[in-house]
């Protein structure tokens, strides 16, 4: 198996008792109010941190290119609340351009 | 309804998006549906596009995925299923089935809105991540088409309505400040793990009660500087 495969089936594995634990476990879980504000912030700082990273880095290299042009468009289509298929092209028909405009970029 | 019809339109992007990623046909399907968790899928290729181990890739999903068990644990008592039930059951607590048995008149409606939109959502996910996938196949060159800046803005909208309030401004902030000065010293994936310890930190800082009127005037001073 392929670590590609691997990394797949732990990570599908992994949600899934995420899913089922709290289906599980004993409601005196939800009396441990820490645990479920770090469960609820988890979310914000990883999608936060994707955002960053795959805008601004080409593997360990931090770099400014089209992408940010596109992810830019993208935040205004976020902010005007239209839809997410709608957010996605609009990001990557602004990269493309971009890229049209300035080889290299 | 809607919302299956919605998310059917964003499994299209997940399977246009994860085929540029370098994910092929088969491993892209099983990530719809065995893990179906969007935020969770959009997470392991976007540590894999970028040329990150899968492991961490898949760490950063199950990450991801602790909300669902949040969820789960607050269905538990509403849904009381035992047995090869829950096994199944458990698959479709997702954002949206959650979402659908909240706020219902009987338990009845709210199981009903449950099962209803969970098992249309893994329907219609499951068929737009196969459409996305034949659909982008015959797409040439990812990078000439923007598709790499694609997952970020999917982030960023996934990324958006958990945006309520200064506390989770700051925070996210935060994290993508660690993230990017992580990123030239530690290996591709990792740096996205490490913004994760700010979400940890920030959990255990004792709350400020953010209705408080000290509090008010202390941000508007904030504000004005």
């Amino acid at each position: 198996m392929t670590p590609l495969w691997i990394g797949i089936l732990v990570g599908a594995a992994g949600c899934y008792v995420l899913k089922l634990a709290g289906l599980s476990v004993p409601k005196s879980v939800l009396e441990r109010p820490r645990l479920l504000r770090i469960a609820g912030l988890l979310p914000v700082v990883l999608l936060s941190a994707l955002v960053a990273v795959q805008t601004f880095s080409i593997g360990s290299e931090l770099m400014i290119d089209a992408r940010a042009a596109g992810l830019a468009v993208a935040g205004i289509a976020v902010w005007r609340r239209w839809p997410f298929l709608v957010v996605v092209a609009l990001a990557a028909i602004t990269t493309a351009l971009v890229r049209m405009w300035v080889p290299g970029s | 309804m809607g919302v299956s019809v919605a998310t059917g339109a964003y499994g299209i992007s997940f399977g246009a998006i994860s085929l540029a990623g370098g994910l092929d046909f088969w491993q892209t399907m099983a990530l719809s549906l065995l893990m179906f968790t969007g935020g969770s899928q959009f997470g392991l290729i976007g540590v894999v596009a970028g040329g990150g181990a899968p492991l961490a890739g898949a760490a950063t999903a199950i990450m991801l995925g602790a909300r669902n068990a949040l969820y789960s644990l607050s269905l538990a008592e509403l849904l009381r299923v035992r047995g090869w039930r829950r096994l199944l059951t458990a698959q479709l607590v997702i954002d949206e089935s959650t979402a659908m048995s909240l706020g219902r008149d009987s338990e009845r409606a709210a199981r009903l809105g449950f099962y209803s939109t969970g098992i249309g959502v893994f329907v219609l996910w499951n068929l737009g991540t196969a459409i996305g996938l034949l659909g982008a196949s015959w797409l040439a060159e990812p990078r000439v088409l923007g598709l790499d800046a694609a997952a970020p803005a999917a982030f960023l909208a996934l990324l958006a309505p958990r945006l309520r309030g200064r506390e989770a401004w700051a925070v996210a902030l935060a994290a993508a400040m660690v993230a990017l000065i992580a990123v030239p010293f530690v290996p591709v994936g990792f740096p996205v793990l490490i913004a994760a310890l700010v979400g940890v930190v920030a959990g255990l800082l004792p709350v400020r009660p953010s209705t408080s009127a000290p509090e008010r005037t202390e941000s508007a001073e904030e504000e004005s500087r």
